[in-house]
């Protein structure tokens, strides 16, 4: 276990160097960040002395290895437009979009599990065929526009929550969070539940297509002809067959939500990375677009060791070598 | 026929699929006794599995009991509600499945497995009934009972999965075990040591055991009676000695003598010609007359069951001393 936790960091060392590569050379390529640093009129002097600062007169593989040099410091460069670390610039906008992606991906799973899951043992009845309704409408609508009507339906007319905004947060363990307050919780709603719906129905379909598979097994005949309950037979047997492919999901979903929640941030105005990354591309900020990726591909990199590890607790048959 | 722990009478059991019914059990009458070994023999396709199933209730949609009782001690189990039937399940009569390497969950260790069906039944502590668990694994055979409980099933071989399942059938001390092919998916000499070990199991705890098979040598080597299927019928059924000596239906003759062991040696195996009916459209008459060397016009009309003594056939032409 051990030896499979250390190649996979080795593993993610190397992702991680040619994603900064293939970044910094593709960031290089689409514009010259001068335009917007310095202002047209600005003395040539003064246009020197700003290119000296941010070493930008250096051919690109030169400004590559001294990029490289200060990240192995712990320095991933200041931004152009903010002036600050880019690292503290990122770490200050992540818990937002932590617990924002937190709280849609895992708030779609444990609804969406128990749902397809009834839609799967029941698939002829009522009940799951709206289910299945819902699931196909979480497919289809986009993301944009659920999140105006939500903002329409729940700040607008019926007034009950904020439309948009982080309101006040609390510090935990030195981190600003929302959750753990009311009114930051009425703030998170209408955010994640916009960002949910989409991965609700992915978790709907993926629990549904398991257990209609699993259903039929004679596992599940063998456990009925042992008297087993139905509910303890789902709930034991096939919550936990299914479990894997979930958990792949999840893992890809928290992701991708992580680190593409653009829309939906955009939306309710919600200070995190995905409004940062927007912001600093329209500006052609280098240093924040570079970082951001780099930590980004270490975030999938991260999770998707997590998810293998859970694979292994899920699965004695994954288990290397052990046992009898 | 009162007295007898299992009535089964008049069993239809179809399935409606979108080809058309299938008529997979088609009016099948038995009983079996207190700690009687019965054993179930016919080809694929003879409606010897769903006949088991079927007094589990563990037909799935499509198939359904059209018609018929199953009657456990007098209780009739067709009418019994899922709750009903849960209760019966695994307590007062168990099952062994065909093939050990899916009944059994991959991702639960056997402890666990064995605990849920204990629970099933029994309001019991962990502790207790994994006592239990090993217990009974012990009495199928299986050593070290009580480290082998955090195993799972893909540590276990063939015949030790089969024994885990066998323990689970044998938890809860039931009155009837349906052994549905528990050994046709092992290894020869893993067959042999099973069915001697559940026959020994059976006769300790008084259970009955009805063993389904298509392998009449293996049944016969075990069972007291014999019951023998054809498209979803009983033809014939009598002591297992009478039945194999002197069979009546030519169905039974025909099994018989494709058994290895009764052809000499360098001779060509003799099997009986044609195939199964397709139970989607089963002739009007007698289903096996299309393969019968004896079948003359009066098997167009469906032949009623023949009653002598313990052993009863299903024939207008049967052999032997009724013929």
């Amino acid at each position: 276990m051990l030896g499979f936790v250390i190649g996979r960091c080795l593993q993610a060392l190397v992702v991680m160097l040619v994603m900064s590569l293939v970044v910094f050379t593709g960031v290089y390529a689409i514009g010259n960040p001068l335009d917007i640093l310095i202002p047209p009129e600005a003395p040539q002097d003064i246009r020197e002395a700003t290119i000296a600062r941010f070493g930008l007169d250096r051919p690109i593989w030169e400004q590559y290895l001294y990029f490289l040099l200060n990240v192995l410091q712990g320095d991933f460069g200041r931004s152009f437009i903010y002036n600050m670390p880019v690292l503290t610039l990122i770490l200050s906008r992540l818990p937002a979009t932590l617990e924002l992606a937190l709280a849609a991906v895992l708030g779609a799973t444990l609804i969406g599990v128990p749902l397809g899951i009834y839609a799967g043992y029941r698939p002829t009845s009522v009940a799951a065929r709206l289910i299945m309704g819902l699931s196909i409408l979480g497919f289809s609508v986009p993301t944009f526009w659920v999140g105006l009507i939500l903002i329409l339906a729940f700040a607008v007319s019926l007034g009950w929550l904020p439309a948009g905004g982080r309101g006040p947060t609390v510090l935990l363990f030195g981190v600003p969070w929302s959750f753990t307050s009311l009114e930051g919780l009425s703030h998170l709603l209408l955010p994640a539940l916009n960002l949910s719906l989409f991965k609700l129905a992915m978790m709907i379909r993926l629990a549904r297509a398991g257990t209609r598979e699993i259903i039929l097994t004679d596992t599940v005949k063998f456990a009925r002809a042992a008297g087993i309950s139905e509910a303890t037979i789902l709930r034991r047997h096939v919550l936990k067959l299914i479990s894997i492919p979930i958990v792949t999901v999840f893992g890809l979903e928290f992701g991708s939500t992580l680190a593409f929640a653009v829309v939906t941030e955009t939306i309710f105005s919600w200070p995190g990375l995905g409004k940062l990354i927007i912001d600093s591309i329209t500006s052609l900020d280098r240093p924040v677009m570079v970082a951001y990726l780099i930590l980004i591909a270490a975030l999938f990199v991260t999770i998707n060791l997590l998810v293998d590890i859970s694979y292994a607790a899920l699965d004695p048959r994954l288990r290397g070598g052990r046992g009898a | 026929m009162s007295g007898m722990l299992l009535e089964i009478e008049n069993l239809h059991t179809h399935f409606l699929t979108r080809a058309g019914v299938v008529q997979a059990v088609n009016g099948v009458s038995f009983t079996l006794a207190r700690g009687e070994i019965l054993g179930l023999v016919g080809e694929s396709g003879s409606g010897k599995t769903v006949t088991g199933f079927s007094i589990l209730g563990l037909i799935d949609p499509p198939g359904r009991i059209v018609e018929g009782s199953v009657r456990l001690d007098g209780l009739e189990l067709t009418s019994l509600d899922q709750e009903g039937l849960r209760q019966v399940r695994g307590k007062r009569i168990s099952m062994v499945f065909q093939d050990p390497m899916m009944t059994l969950n991959p991702v639960l260790s056997i402890g666990e497995q064995m605990l849920l069906a204990v629970r099933a039944h029994e309001r019991i502590t962990r502790r207790a009934g994994l006592e239990r668990a090993a217990a009974v694994l012990t009495r199928v055979g299986i050593p070290e009972a009580a480290t082998r409980l955090s195993a799972y099933p893909h540590q276990f071989s063939g015949g030790m999965r089969q024994r885990v399942a066998i323990a689970i059938a044998l938890l809860h001390r039931p009155e009837v075990i349906i052994a549905d092919e528990p050994t046709t998916a092992l290894d020869v000499s893993i067959q042999a040591q099973i069915l001697h070990e559940v026959r020994e199991l059976a006769r300790e705890s008084g259970t009955a055991l009805i063993w389904i098979s298509h392998d009449l040598a293996t049944v016969s080597s075990l069972a007291d009676r014999l019951i023998v299927m054809y498209a979803g019928r009983v033809v014939e059924q009598g002591p297992v000695a009478e039945v194999l000596s002197d069979p009546r239906h030519p169905y039974t003759d025909g099994l018989l003598a494709s058994l290895p062991a009764n052809a000499r040696p360098g001779e060509v195996l003799r099997q009986i010609p044609g195939n199964t009916p397709s139970l989607l459209d089963l002739p009007e008459g007698c289903a096996f007359a299309p393969r019968c060397a004896r079948a003359s016009t009066i098997c167009a009309t469906a032949p009623q069951l023949t009653h002598s003594g313990p052993r009863s056939w299903r024939c207008h032409h049967p052999l032997g001393a009724g013929a």
